[in-house]
């Protein structure tokens, strides 16, 4: 992850944390994680539209439930109390932050 | 529409319960199932409210949001928006919620509130809600909203009781309409969050059953090795639970035939009674155990909500064989039957991915088939143990429903080589919440099939048998013929004609006739082969006549004929129906044609010569 991204800031405790953009395909099982946009790979790119009806917009809290048994997809994505089943390449479009101690 | 009737239509997320709730306002059987797609079409129906008021209501496919990617989403926004043809604009609302589940149904009323009509919200799954300690402010959701609030719990006795005094109450004033565009939807979900955190306290996002259960149901070795153990046993089942009752009615019916035959006159009528109507329908009838069996299992599991489990495990497979994991509850609702599920493909948003499934569908084994293969396997594949815990006869079932299964997979990966658009197909489906399956729903289910069958049993395939029993006895052998009389029928004339056809993967004359109706209705194969035999003379069990007058190889290459034949009529008319388009009914009759020739006579050539 390129560390130029990495920005600082208080979380509620005021400590400092780091947040570190991460793909949702890439993101850990179970790690929490919180939405920060959906990219468009193409104009108008339906099925990034499709993502943001779902409720993946920004604030929103993610996390990885399970993996496929072939080849790790799809994802099983629990966004709310909704859980979605995403191909990788569709969970790429998800850009989420992940907080780690810094 | 007339004056004082109320047309009320239901909409709301996939899987929220409209269904439920309509058929409970309405006392329909509509068929209800956990899973995102079960209503496909409008469905419509009436009562009269306590205050003496006609009301119409309106079941209609759930959506996501009105930026609709799916057939059947399309049809909800053109109905509620008045462009559907033939249909006014509803006069009232009923947007269904899971109070469960209400962030993305929350946004699916603001979008709703928007058309400019008057809505009231129902909270529906209220119990459930209850039970995982979610509690919702109702008056401040109301307040908030602007619009009234109901509860309800649409699979329980009574249970929209609150929404029936509503809505026969006075309309709610709507609010103002308010155009949609993409960025006004970006603020709906601030909107939504907003609400719920002023309205609902949640103790958990999700109930602790379904991440107990979804550990091991989704677990990469454990999940599919569950998987395949239950799809096992379904067909094991079939055999096992199915068969006794199955044969307790064909006796019964073979019993019945001799008796009645004894009170009529010998001639023409007698044969009638006792060859087509006994011998023929009595031994499909026979079937409907087996048909019955298959059904509990497959409506359990729609019920329990593990069926997109299933679909989810096995996405990446079927996609490197051009489907999708959306393709599975379709193809294993063609199990029973294609017609519903190609019909089911319409909840599939990818073009590509809902041809190739409406291809593929009808090479899923249908219970129409189930007679066939049952008659055939009784009659040539001995019983015996295999390993010690198999039996040989439901093996053989196993291999025809995986050979089919196969014949799809070779079918789909065909269709995506010659495919050339390669752009991306998207999953985004939705896993329900678990839930045990209720015992009216699945009775409802059952007895709903059970009809279907009747009905196909009294009007198409008597009728066939019927047809078919004539052919076979007119007209009479000349004076002083010594062949057996079918020889000289029309029936003896159509079938050599076919078996010319049909010889070279060893099907004999009374088999080639036997395709005939089968095309109209496949359990009619085994009433024409019992009218066929009866007529010709053999009398007592089809059975033994069909094991005495086809050789082994015939029969194996006739049970694979009827894994890959194109033989349903209706299938077809389907196909027109759901595509538009007869190159697709074209396409899918030669394909399915040619793959079961080929394979039939592969079989034959093959069984001669090991035989």
């Amino acid at each position: 992850m390129a560390a130029g991204r990495r920005r600082k800031h208080y979380n509620a405790n005021n400590s400092y944390l780091s947040v570190v953009p991460v793909r949702l395909s890439e993101l850990q099982k179970g790690a929490p994680a919180v939405v920060e946009r959906v990219d468009d790979v193409q104009a108008a790119d339906p099925i990034a539209q499709r993502l943001r009806d779902l409720g993946f917009v920004q604030g929103e809290p993610v996390r990885v439930v399970a993996r496929g048994p072939m080849g790790g997809d799809p994802l099983l994505i629990q966004i709310g109390s909704t859980r979605f089943a995403l191909r990788r390449n569709e969970a790429a479009r998800v850009e989420v932050c992940v907080e780690v101690a810094a | 529409m007339s004056a004082g009737t109320l047309r009320i239509a239901l909409v709301g997320n996939p899987n929220c319960g409209k269904t439920a709730l309509f058929n409970q306002l309405t006392g329909g059987r509509q068929k209800v199932a956990n899973y995102a797609g079960v209503t496909i079409e409008r469905k419509e129906g009436r009562f009269v409210a306590p205050s003496g008021r006609m009301l119409q209501i309106l079941d209609l496919p759930g959506a996501y949001s009105f930026d609709t990617v799916s057939p059947d989403e399309k049809i909800t926004r053109d109905v509620l928006e008045g462009n559907y043809p033939g249909e006014a604009p509803p006069d009232l609302i009923v947007c269904v919620a899971d109070a469960t589940n209400l962030r993305l149904h929350l946004r699916f009323l603001l979008e709703v509130k928007r058309l400019g009509r008057p809505v009231v919200l129902a909270l529906n799954m209220m119990d459930a809600a209850r039970r995982r300690g979610i509690v919702i402010d109702v008056p401040e959701l109301q307040r908030r909203l602007g619009l009234p609030v109901v509860e309800t719990i649409a699979v329980k006795r009574n249970g929209a009781k609150g929404l029936v005094e509503r809505v026969d109450g006075e309309v709610p004033i709507a609010a103002p309409k308010q155009p949609d565009d993409a960025a006004s939807r970006a603020d709906l979900h601030a909107e939504v969050r907003a609400l719920l955190a002023a309205t609902v306290t949640m103790p958990r996002a999700t109930a602790k059953l379904d991440d107990t259960l979804d550990r091991w149901a989704l677990h990469p070795v454990f999940g599919l090795a569950i998987l395949a153990l239950v799809m096992f046993l379904v067909f094991q089942a079939v055999y096992a639970a199915g068969k006794p009752m199955s044969d307790l009615i064909g006796d019964g019916f073979g019993w019945l035939g001799g008796h009645l035959a004894v009170w009529l006159p010998a001639g023409p009528l007698q044969g009638l009674v006792t060859d087509g109507i006994f011998g023929g329908l009595g031994t499909v009838l026979g079937f409907l155990p087996e048909i019955l069996v298959l059904f509990f299992f497959i409506l359990t599991l729609e019920e329990s909500g593990y069926l997109p489990r299933a679909a989810f495990l096995l996405d990446r497979m079927m996609l490197s064989v051009g489907l999708t994991g959306r393709s599975f509850i379709p193809l294993l609702s063609s199990f029973a039957c294609a017609i519903p599920g190609i019909m089911g493909t319409r909840s599939i948003t990818d073009q590509r991915d809902r041809l190739t499934t409406i291809l593929v569908a009808p090479l899923m084994t249908c219970s129409a088939r189930l007679p066939v293969y049952a008659l055939l396997i009784a009659a040539f594949i001995p019983s015996h143990r295999v390993l010690g815990m198999f039996n040989l006869q439901g093996l053989v079932l196993f291999v025809l429903y995986v050979a089919g299964i196969a014949g799809a997979m070779l079918v789909g990966w065909v269709m995506k080589r010659i495919h050339r658009d390669k752009s991306e197909h998207a999953l985004l489906m939705e896993l329900p919440s678990y839930r045990m399956p209720k015992v009216r729903d699945v009775g409802i289910g059952l007895y709903e099939r059970s009809m279907i069958f009747m009905k196909r049993l009294t009007g198409v395939i008597l009728a066939l048998t019927i047809l078919m029993w004539a052919l076979s006895s007119f007209p009479a052998p000349p004076a002083g013929a010594t062949g057996p009389a079918i020889d000289y029928s029309f029936a003896g004339y159509i079938g050599r004609g076919f078996a010319h056809i049909f010889a070279p993967i060893g099907f004999n004359w009374e088999m080639s006739l036997a395709l005939i109706p089968a095309f109209a209705a496949r359990e009619t194969a085994v009433a024409a082969l019992a009218t066929v035999y009866a007529v010709g003379g053999d009398s007592g069990a089809l059975g033994p006549a069909l094991a005495a007058h086809i050789p082994l190889a015939s029969a194996l290459s006739l049970l694979v004929w009827f894994a890959y034949a194109p033989q349903c009529m209706s299938t077809l008319a389907v196909i027109k129906r759901e595509t538009d388009s007869w190159r697709n009914v074209a396409i899918s009759f030669g394909y399915m044609f040619v793959m079961a020739y080929v394979a039939s006579l592969l079989t034959f050539q093959i069984a001669s010569a090991l035989t």
